[in-house]
């Protein structure tokens, strides 16, 4: 048993550079709220604790970024992505793997073979289609393409679940008598819920997050997720640096808070999403 | 008729003899239900087929026209192809996505690396909680906030000056991103933010997983840390390595929101990366030919590096 003092000398080197790497971390954005609690008005330097905190920045920021409308119009957005995805992922994941359809293997594969395509491919046609769906500048614009570009990463991970389901369940229930249905309904779907509520955190967040095809695909920043009003937001008031920051931090406040009650979950649904990606 | 005789079959007989026997027995009707099952299947098809595959091979065609979206389109052959390699924006804007490879890729990796296996002689695992709240928080936000944060990092009186002038390097002091020399590199010092988080995460999962009698092994072969290092450490997260690798590779070739964020491609076109020069092409330019063909090459250059690194890292 070493004594604590020399377990401390070897634990200092890893110590101290964990907690660098924490602080690189976090200073960008703690110096966003030293800006944003400055006197309006007036410019503000790096990191300092301003002498009277203007917390009142924050109230002001939320006025004339419009989060009340953003918070909805983002949540909207989600709330048409995330449900529709995962359930008709999850379906085409277990057609996939557990019925074993004719071509599954062919579709699955055409699925991996785009899951690393970047958005830059479909931004000019996907915004030519939408246009001629007249759909060009709702929320629809967003959450349609959205739906169809989260399928080659969702079902990939649901098959990636399936895939380990013992095959004897499926048989079983099959010899029982059960359709396709309730057996996806009453053995799968209650194995699958961890696979499920990790994908679902991770399209909430890259859903959230988006920024390109909400740019493009809406014009109207009221109408965008939070990401994708940040632009409108930051060409208009790009020389006020203190309402700058405080709307900024505001944008990004909901991500955070959601990242903090589901923590645990958030860094498995990371460390995991990563890996099978 | 066929599906409900071979479930009736299996249901009145027993369980195993009865799963042979009614295999052979009715093997179109086992066809039919399996066809039945792209039911399920249908959905995600449909939605992945309009607004996934289809623009990617929109994308193709429109790469071979000239077409500003409104009037006809005239076939062009190669001239958009030509044009990535010959036009000075759009193909610096190539090789600026291959420099920021170093920051977003090579610096965060190497970085991770060496913090995982400092970690790693801390015996037993690491659990600071803190620490790991905050060292995700960087993947967490949008991408567009990061850029936002940074502009603000930059600026003339901005963190990274603050701490030069702190330091007595008051000369080396300047608005980075409005640098021409520098605005590039601070560009990818935003993307070593973004993923050393993340990685240093991955390496330290999978460190934990290395057995520790390998490294007791090497210790009495008489290997050093720095051995240990690379026949222990290096080969045993092949794997959190190669996905690490993967993932940075991709956000830095197909980078858009940080960028258009914090410098929409100037000064000049010094931090012009790829995805920025589509959207300019797409959207101010109205060349949607043009940016089609910059879009294409830059998945097939994400395809051409990512297929290969793959089979690199996969585990024997």
């Amino acid at each position: 048993m070493p004594a604590p003092t020399q377990t401390l000398r070897r634990r200092a080197p890893g110590l101290v550079l964990i907690a660098a790497a924490a602080l690189y971390s976090v200073v960008p954005l703690l110096s966003m709220v030293s800006a944003a609690l400055a006197p309006q008005g007036s410019f503000p330097s790096g990191l300092s604790w301003p002498s009277d905190p203007q917390w009142h920045n924050f109230a002001d920021a939320w006025n004339v970024a419009n989060i009340t409308t953003l918070l909805k119009s983002s949540t909207l957005i989600v709330l048409g992505v995330v449900p529709v995805a995962v359930l008709i992922s999850t379906m085409a994941a277990y057609a996939i793997a557990v019925l074993e359809i004719p071509l599954g293997r062919l579709f699955y594969t055409v699925l991996v073979l785009t899951l690393t395509l970047p958005y830059e491919i479909v931004i000019v046609p996907l915004y030519e289609q939408v246009k001629a769906m007249g759909l060009l500048g709702t929320q629809w614009a967003l959450i349609l393409p959205l739906i169809g570009m989260n399928m080659p990463f969702a079902v990939f991970w649901m098959r990636a679940h399936f895939a380990n389901v013992p095959r004897e369940l499926s048989e079983a229930a099959s010899m029982d008598g059960a359709g396709p249905w309730r057996a996806l309904r009453h053995i799968h779907l209650p194995l699958a819920r961890p696979a499920i509520a990790s994908l679902a955190l991770l399209m909430f967040l890259s859903t959230w997050n988006q920024f390109l095809l909400a740019l493009v695909l809406i014009d109207d920043p009221d109408k965008r997720t939070m990401a994708g009003a940040l632009q409108a937001f930051t060409t208009k008031y790009s020389t006020d640096q203190v309402l700058l920051n405080a709307g900024a931090l505001l944008i990004m406040a909901p991500t955070i808070l959601v990242f903090l009650f589901l923590q645990r979950h958030f860094v498995k649904a990371l460390l995991q999403g990563s890996v099978k990606g | 008729m066929q599906l409900t005789k071979s479930l009736g079959i299996s249901r009145k007989e027993g369980a195993t003899g009865a799963r042979n026997r009614s295999r052979n027995r009715s093997r179109r009707g086992l066809r039919a239900r399996r066809w039945a099952g792209w039911l399920f299947a249908l959905p995600a098809l449909a939605f992945y087929g309009v607004f996934n595959f289809r623009p990617v091979l929109l994308s193709i065609q429109y790469s071979f026209y000239d077409w500003d979206g409104v009037g006809a389109s005239t076939w062009v052959g190669m001239k958009n192809y030509v044009e990535v390699f010959t036009d000075s924006e759009q193909f610096s804007s190539l090789l600026h996505a291959f420099y920021l490879i170093l920051f977003f890729t090579v610096l965060p990796v190497t970085l991770a690396l060496i913090t995982a296996s400092v970690l790693r002689q801390l015996q037993g695992r690491f659990t600071g909680a803190l620490a790991r709240t905050l060292l995700f928080l960087p993947q967490i936000i949008p991408g567009a906030a990061a850029g936002v944060a940074w502009t603000w990092m930059y600026s003339d009186n901005g963190v990274v000056n603050q701490l030069l002038r702190a330091i007595g390097l008051d000369s080396l002091a300047r608005p980075w991103l409005a640098d021409f020399t520098w605005a590039l590199t601070a560009v990818g010092f935003i993307g070593t933010w973004l993923s050393a988080g993340l990685c240093t995460m991955l390496l330290l999962a999978g460190i934990g997983k290395i057995d520790a009698s390998l490294y007791e092994a090497a210790r009495i072969d008489g290997a050093g840390p720095i051995r240990q290092f690379w026949s222990v450490t290096l080969p045993g997260l092949r794997a959190e390595i190669g996905v690490c690798v993967t993932i940075t590779i991709i956000a830095a070739l197909a980078s858009f929101d940080v960028v258009y964020l914090a410098t929409q491609g100037g000064p000049g076109t010094q931090t012009m990366v790829p995805g920025v020069a589509v959207y300019t092409l797409a959207f101010n330019d109205n060349r949607l030919g043009a940016a089609s063909a910059l879009a294409v090459v830059l998945a097939l250059i994400v395809i051409a590096i990512v297929a290969p690194l793959q089979r690199l890292f996969r585990e024997k």
